[in-house]
């Protein structure tokens, strides 16, 4: 025991200049996750919006493997309310990437009658029906999610690895302990696995990041001149599905987006971060967090995602 | 943080470079969720409309009497029957980060499932923050969370004597209670066995006293404040990596077989190179590796193999060395059959796998466990049957001594025996965090049964503690 300790501290000051740095051990984490899901699992899949954090997954997931191509297919859940450009930038990765797309769409599941549309006119929280019936149809057994546990207080008790039942709900008062780097993904027929790589990291890390490792984004991460009206105390994109009421002015201002979705519920902030080092200065002097800067839905309740994710939500 | 203060050269020194993990423990209302609340708020990781929120929330609930204020407990309580109720339910994960560091805390609720959490959230962590409410000083769930602490060999065991305010921010109350606790140290080996170390220090999480800066109230007191002792101490992995020899699960073999990476060949990649591709992909979990390096390929049931390293790759870049907790994929100087499970070894290093596992267990589950049942053992990147030949007792985790029994029951501690179906390459937990962890899971639904904890023979480690 005695020499032990000795042994101990006399490396100590060694060790601690040669410590990975916030971001390496991070990027580590995740992908060590990703491998146990690709490993582990028949079909995983992995949820591609074209936002930062499933950008981000995605190349980790390129990292992860490479030279190999990334051995499983992407899956959008389409709202149908989507900026035309991050479709677009959607494609262009899938293609670059070599990557299968699944598309869910939430406009399918209306035409059909089998959704109806909401009165605010929102499609954030429609997603869940068509991502369930997407799982089920292509028999995904895990699905690998960009949530991150600083976005909202109920994503803060998930599990990294989070078992969903036959319904796709989620438990929160009955999880598994998750124990040191071990996961336990075992689930029965009929139930799947939610793979949280990147829980442990913040809006900040996941920008730093951005800025190291050069990816690409969709370009409304980064301020731009754009036709916008206020609602809800935010900067609302003209277009298509979100039109101006009579007495909402349209200016056209500075502004980027923090996250995007459904355009009829994502709001813009004011900003002059033109380059990712912009934006990367901007989030940490920041005092509103992302989703209470830009998304209506989770302003509806204190428990908004709590309960949308109970039901299946990503 | 206001836009003025952080200018783009500032930030670049200004960034946190390392990661530390740590956890909260204590009984219910001891604290816990509002001294997580206060480090959040003081570090000011909590921005504007969180806080309002929060605000709102406490003024609805009549928060502080006429006095008011802000109940930082709902920063951390984030179910909807955690804030109605006032308790926390489950572990909650927060992030924040002072000009040193990267923090990731677990608030560990600690009610009924306490063991359960505290085990859960002591099994990453550097650092575990043990709350004790000044007015009740050491109790018999303050011996309990240290002794699990002490098993799960947490390196940094700080004990926070919170609301010190309600009783006159007195020395005596305290030096009293830093004297039990150093005792209950003693007695459990914690802060004396080389492995870790047990701090002491009066806080008030309500009022802020000595929890981000030192208080002018505790004169008495001449430490750090709890932050300063978070931003300082050395992390797990600094203080394990470098004594320890290259411990590598392989989790895949990644084998493109001409299925390259279409991005990878359009930045240049030569496709005629990479064809007979072939390396085994992992997270480093001990020690370092450099190319030329001796290492055994360990196989359950196979005799180790042994051969060198011919290159340590990740993502497009050659590596010269790599060290834990990096994840990479290693290519091998002899083409050998090697599958997701097996772990490569520095050569040399490695004692030879067993079928038979001797462990403590922390049982997780509602459904207890019984003598003669079949389990699975997920051990590295290896789930192997299982069958439990014995248990030998269960620990008394407030009086540390050992208690005949055959059965164990949600949140005991006790010792088994148990016989794999393949060897494994276990490694004692006293001196291994990774390779000495295991998880015991139910065959039937899948769900984890228990920590393990392995251990050389059954009269192990803790046994020299715990008294029977
Ligand atoms: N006076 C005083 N009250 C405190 C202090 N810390 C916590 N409390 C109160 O103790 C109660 C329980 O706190 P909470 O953080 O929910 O405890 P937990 O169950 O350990 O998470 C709440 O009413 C807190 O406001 C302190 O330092 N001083
Ligand atoms: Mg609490």
């Amino acid at each position: 025991m005695s020499t032990y300790l000795s042994e101990e501290t006399q490396v100590t000051d060694a060790a601690v200049s040669t410590r990975l740095s916030s971001l390496d051990t991070l990027e580590s984490e995740a992908i060590h996750i990703i491998r146990e899901v690709v490993a582990e699992f028949e079909k995983p899949a992995l949820l591609f919006s074209g936002g930062k954090d499933s950008v981000v997954m995605l190349h980790l997931a390129t990292k992860a493997f490479w030279p190999g191509k990334v051995p499983f297919p992407v899956l959008h859940v389409d709202t149908g309310h989507n900026f035309p450009e991050v479709i677009d930038f959607r494609d262009r990765t899938v293609e670059r990437l070599g990557l299968k797309l699944v598309v869910g769409s939430v406009q399918e599941f209306i035409d059909r009658g089998e959704l109806a549309e909401r009165a605010d006119g929102t499609r954030n929280p429609l997603q869940t029906v068509p991502l369930l019936d997407a799982i089920q149809q292509n028999k995904f057994d895990a699905v690998f999610g960009g949530g991150r546990r600083d976005e909202d207080k109920a994503r803060a008790k998930e599990r990294i690895l989070s078992l969903r039942d036959e319904f796709g709900q989620w438990d929160p008062r009955n999880q598994r302990p998750e124990l040191w780097n071990l996961y336990n993904g075992r689930h029965t027929v009929g139930q799947h696995v939610r793979a949280f790589p990147i829980s442990n990291w913040t809006e900040l890390d996941i920008w730093r990041y951005i800025e190291r490792e050069n990816i690409e984004l969709p370009g409304l991460y980064y301020a731009h001149e754009r036709e916008v009206f206020a609602r809800d105390g935010m900067w609302r994109a003209v277009g298509e599905v979100s039109q101006p009421l009579p007495h909402e002015e349209v200016i056209t201002k500075t502004v980027r987006y923090r996250t995007v979705g459904d355009m009829s519920c994502t709001g813009a902030v004011e900003s002059d971060a033109f380059t990712v080092a912009d934006v990367v200065v901007e989030v940490a002097a920041s005092t509103l967090t992302e989703r209470g800067a830009t998304r209506a839905d989770d302003r509806i309740s204190e428990a908004a995602m709590e309960d949308r994710k109970k039901d299946g939500y990503f | 943080m206001t836009t003025e203060a952080l200018l783009p050269g500032d930030l670049e020194t200004a960034l946190p470079t390392t990661l530390f993990r740590f956890a909260t423990a204590g009984s219910v209302d001891d604290g816990k969720s509002t001294l997580v609340g206060r480090l959040l708020h003081d570090s000011k990781a909590i921005l504007a409309d969180t806080l309002d929120a929060v605000a709102r929330t406490s003024a609805d609930r009549g928060f502080g009497g006429d006095k008011g204020g802000i109940d930082l407990a709902l920063l951390t309580d984030g179910l909807r029957a955690e804030r109605e109720q006032g308790i926390t339910i489950d572990v909650a994960y927060r992030y924040f980060a002072t000009d040193r560091r990267s923090f990731i805390l677990a608030d560990c609720p600690g009610h009924v499932q306490y063991t359960k959490n505290t085990v859960t959230g002591a099994s990453t962590a550097d650092a575990v923050v043990v709350l004790i409410d000044a007015r009740k000083g050491v109790l018999e769930q303050t011996r309990r969370h240290l002794s699990v602490l002490q098993l799960l060999r947490v390196a940094h065991v700080i004990v926070a004597v919170n609301k010190i305010d309600l009783v006159d921010f007195s020395e005596s109350v305290f030096r009293d209670i830093e004297a039990d606790v150093q005792q209950v140290g003693r007695e459990l080996g914690l802060g004396s066995d080389g492995i870790s170390d047990l701090l002491v220090v009066p806080v008030s999480a309500l009022d802020g006293d000595n929890v981000v800066e030192r208080s002018e109230r505790t004169p008495w007191y001449t430490g750090p404040a709890l932050l300063e002792v978070l931003e300082t101490l050395p992390a797990a992995d600094e203080l394990e990596s470098h004594l320890e020899s290259f411990r590598f699960p392989v989790q895949l073999v990644i084998r493109p077989q001409g299925a390259l990476a279409p991005d990878a060949v359009a930045a240049g990649l030569d496709v005629e190179a990479y064809r007979d591709y072939r390396a085994y992909a992992g997270q480093i979990t001990e020690g370092s590796v450099k190319v030329g390096d001796k290492v055994s390929v360990l196989t359950p049931g196979q005799s180790p193999r042994t051969t060198t390293v011919a290159g340590i790759d990740f993502a497009g870049k050659s590596l010269d060395e790599a060290a834990a907790p990096q994840s990479v994929a290693i290519r091998l100087a002899d083409e050998f059959d090697v599958a997701r499970g097996d772990t490569i070894a520095a050569a040399g290093t490695v004692r030879e796998a067993s079928a038979d596992l001797y462990a403590a267990l922390c049982w997780l589950s509602p459904k207890p466990l019984r003598e003669g049942q079949k389990v699975l053992v997920k051990h590295g990147t290896r789930t192997v049957q299982a069958l439990v030949r014995s248990v030998s007792g269960k620990l008394d985790l407030a009086s540390f001594k050992l208690e005949g029994a055959s059965s164990l029951e949600l949140n005991d501690i006790g010792h088994a025996q148990l016989r794999l179906a393949a060897p494994l390459p276990l490694e004692n937990y006293l001196h291994h965090r990774r390779t000495g962890a295991f998880l015991v899971i139910d065959p039937l639904d899948g769900n984890t049964l228990a920590a393990g904890l392995v251990k050389d023979h059954p009269g192990d480690h803790e046994d020299e503690r715990y008294s029977i």
